[in-house]
């Protein structure tokens, strides 16, 4: 469990290794145990142990002691195994062998987990598949570690995986490409995929502001809102009356530019007066501007309709033609029998085109003084200043064309839905986009596309626990426990591996040779 | 006029809410220069054990006055020290691995870990609203006249006067301790050099866990009171409270704590009065405004002193 008390870590990776409580000691091991049993009883005893429910109009409580028990033992025990077998490690396992422990249980456990998802119906099979992957992972990733400090090497993970991003960014390109004709992919899929890569783009656009201007943005769905509100508003109302109703096939193609002009003027107008903030509180000004938005497009009813939002979004036309069973629709004009699946795919299409997009403007832009610039900033803002950058102007732009992104990608995802609310941009949606971000690893493009596939996908997997059902009491829903792992997943990937799990650190840009910058040589605390 | 007063009262209130709460910021910040973003989950964690405290014991609004009052103390003593073992773990677990590690780490972190808290209390305790009969009635009436166009009352309640009360109290209480105590000392001397106060033989690490420990019982005082006050609570009333507290933070300069309590007066008042005066609708967007305009024009707040940039 990760609420449990861990021991100090100063120093970062090095000292992996800190017993509390030296080996042999019984006595001072079972005090630790029993400070952690009593802490995790305050912790879970008040909040788990006693529901506050109304069933008839007043308050009443519900007593749960035995899962404070169930939950508490865990904690202890865990603590116990983490003292036994990681914290005081006898001398003869080496870091190396721990991390092909992690490596054989992931294995293991993909295979499980997938022989369990598609071959077999048994529940068992999905539960040592998903402990098998999230024990494998943290030995995996705690030992290489390890064994990174011993060799003195940067980031072994990003090393092991940085000759295969080339292939692996090609081969998830191809399959990209290929996806919605590949037999057995049915609606489900491609609509999941759709979803990822709506993520994918979110998660690009972001990293522009955070992963390379090293500025931390919360508040970026609401630049999703204006571009999606954007195309709501022109597609159903003031194109019509504008230009009549023959513009509205046409109006996704001229609306998403104009929505990424306004995302990007936003960008502009946010970006303005909060230049000269340092970055935490950015973080803070971006995420009251998000909030901002989200209230003002619940309560001017008039503009936005307020929390009902805008339905009837005119759905995408190929380039004019639009997707209907009659002689003029997309199947009749192309030969082709009639099926409702075509929209989707051009959908999933139109979001592979703009993400790919994305990517190339900022694999392109990141080779311009503008994008050096950025990188520059994000490691150092005061040697940036004395260098004759001008950081206004450096950050202006990152944050424009970060919230261009983001309104392309909502005018897609207004389109997708036909249907807009201010439910779709709460500050989770920012967590979670911010999520992927720093998970793939502030500034890595592959490293996106890697963390967008496993949350999204994770996601999904929630509904799939069977096993959860089959093992747990009666009324056990796993998807409720969807954002607690988000949160989890953040705080541990910070204690980790603070760059991410593929971690790209090195500027695109150097003097004759390629220096590696290691994370923990980078300044602390400093602009 | 009469109408102002009554505003005036309800902001004091809702400030003094607000600025137990920016305490918590203001002092975290100035000892590690960070943002404890999970701070206003721990006000609702707080709030949350009240409501289950209160429940537990069976407390309803006919008991004497006396004896809720005493009830309540218990109640609140319980709720700061299981806010505190909150906090104190947040820290341990989210944060201390984290210092020294880049700038931004701390920060995701901490919002990791306010997902963790809300999601929590959200899986626990479901997520409706959980309403409850307000336990302490009654009030005084501070202005009675009668004029062609009606009659105007203005009162004040006895929570208000034990929200204000208690605020007046704990920061006298927490001013003597900074500034008169060894504890206090510590504290200081961490925020001005932490590398030199370890050297001199100060444990900078329980010296920030206590800072930690010191932030969550005010924050969980705050969780009773607004709870008192306004009667119901949910999973998610730490997120705009923690916002609008750390405004205050900033507003009344962060580091300082007799700023952060006036910066939680002004913003109580300020949210109040727009609510009062302009549109309810609105009102957090004009606290919110309040924040970005404070930034820009007065980086280092009202009673905070200037940061200077070392390189």
């Amino acid at each position: 469990m990760a609420l449990a008390p861990q021991p100090t870590q100063q120093g970062g990776a090095r000292a992996a290794r800190s017993p509390t409580v030296p080996p042999g000691d019984q006595k001072r091991l079972l005090i630790d145990l029993l400070l952690t049993g009593l802490i995790a009883s305050a912790i879970f005893g008040p909040i788990v142990g006693m529901s506050a429910t109304a069933p008839q109009g007043g308050l009443v409580l519900q007593y749960r002691w035995g899962t404070v028990f169930w939950l508490v033992a865990a904690v202890v025990i865990g603590r116990l195994l983490l003292h036994l077998f990681v914290w005081n490690r006898p001398d003869w396992v080496k870091p190396i062998h721990v991390k092909r422990l992690g490596a054989g249980l992931v294995a293991i456990g993909t295979l499980a987990l997938l022989l369990g998802l598609f071959v077999f119906d048994a529940p068992w099979f999905d539960a040592v598949g998903i402990f098998g992957l999230i024990a494998g992972a943290w030995f995996y990733i705690s030992s290489s570690n390890e064994t990174a400090a011993e060799r003195g090497a940067p980031s072994p993970l990003a090393h092991a995986i940085e000759p295969l991003g080339k292939y692996l960014g090609i081969a998830l390109l191809l399959i990209a490409i290929a996806l919605p004709f590949i037999p057995g992919v049915d609606r489900r899929i491609v609509d999941l995929a759709i979803l990822m890569l709506t993520y994918v783009m979110l998660g690009w656009g972001l990293n522009i502001v955070v992963g390379l201007a090293g500025l931390l943005d919360l508040g970026y769905v609401a630049f999703y809102a204006v571009g999606a509100y954007a195309y709501a508003l022109l597609s159903t109302i003031y194109f019509p009356l504008w230009f009549g109703d023959g513009i509205t096939p046409w109006a996704f193609w001229l609306v998403l530019p104009l929505a990424g002009l306004l995302a990007a003027c936003w960008g502009l107008i946010l970006g303005f007066p909060v230049l000269r903030l340092r970055g935490d509180y950015l973080a803070i000004v971006t995420l009251a501007f998000g909030e901002i938005i989200r209230i003002i497009l619940i309560n001017w009813y008039d503009f936005t309709g307020g929390p009902n939002g805008i339905s009837d979004i005119p759905r995408p036309s190929f380039f004019g033609i639009p997707f209907t069973n009659d002689e003029n629709g997309f199947a009749a004009t192309f030969g082709l029998a009639y099926s409702p699946l075509q929209r989707i795919i051009f959908l999933y299409y139109v979001i592979l085109v703009l993400a790919l997009i994305t990517n190339f403007v900022t694999l392109r832009l990141r080779k311009l003084p503008i994008g050096r610039a950025w990188e520059a900033l994000r490691e150092d803002e005061i040697a940036c200043r004395s260098l004759g950058i001008n950081t206004t102007n450096t950050k202006l732009t990152a944050f424009a064309i970060g919230a261009m992104f983001g309104g392309f990608a909502g005018s897609f995802f207004a389109t997708r839905q036909g249907f807009v609310s201010p439910e779709s941009f709460v500050f989770m949606e920012s967590a979670i986009i911010l999520a992927i971000v720093v998970l793939g690893g502030l500034g890595s493009q592959i490293g996106v596309v890697v963390a967008a596939i496993a949350v999204i996908g994770a996601f999904e997997l929630f509904r799939e626990l069977d096993f959860l059902k089959a093992i747990m009491p009666e009324g056990f829903d796993p998807t409720q426990y969807r954002m607690l792992a988000v949160g989890i997943a953040m705080v541990l990937i910070m204690r980790w591996r603070p760059r991410g799990l593929v971690t790209k650190r090195d500027p695109s840009i150097y003097l004759k040779e390629k220096k590696a910058v290691s994370a923990d040589l980078v300044a602390q605390g400093h602009g | 006029m009469e109408y102002f007063l009554e505003q005036l009262i309800n902001g004091i209130t809702l400030g003094s809410i607000y600025g137990l709460i920016a305490i918590g910021y203001t002092m975290v910040y100035g000892i590690i220069g960070m943002i404890n973003f999970a701070h206003g989950d721990i006000f609702m964690i707080g709030a949350m054990i009240s409501l289950i405290a209160i429940l537990a014991i069976g407390l309803t609004a006919s008991a004497s006055f006396a004896l809720l009052l005493l009830a309540l103390i218990l109640v609140l003593a319980i709720a700061m020290i299981l806010a505190s073992a909150f906090n104190w773990t947040v820290e341990r677990v989210a944060y201390k691995p984290l210092r020294g590690s880049f700038r931004l780490a701390p920060l995701i972190s901490a919002i990791g870990m306010s997902i963790v808290l809300q999601e929590f209390a959200r899986i626990a305790q479901g997520g409706r609203p959980k309403p409850m009969q307000p336990l302490l009635s009654g009030g005084f009436e501070l202005m009675h006249r009668t004029t062609e166009a009606g009659e105007f009352i203005v009162r004040i309640s006895t929570i208000q006067i034990i929200i204000i009360v208690t605020t007046l109290a704990l920061m006298a209480l927490f001013t003597a301790l900074i500034t008169r105590t060894s504890l206090g000392r510590a504290q200081r001397s961490c925020e001005q050099d932490m590398k030199m106060a370890s050297l001199l033989g100060i444990d900078v690490n329980k010296t920030i866990s206590i800072t930690f420990i010191m932030g969550a019982s005010l924050a969980a005082v705050a969780g009773l009171m607004f709870f008192l006050r306004y009667g119901v609570i949910d999973f998610y009333i730490g997120f705009l409270a923690g916002v609008k507290a750390f405004t205050a933070a900033v507003l009344g300069g962060i580091g300082s704590i007799p700023g952060a309590m006036l910066g939680g007066l002004v913003i109580g008042l300020i949210e109040v009065f727009w609510s009062a005066y302009f549109s309810v609708e609105y009102k957090d967007v004009a606290a919110f405004a309040m924040l970005a305009v404070v930034l820009i024009f007065l980086p280092q707040g009202l009673l905070g002193k200037p940061e200077v940039e070392k390189v």
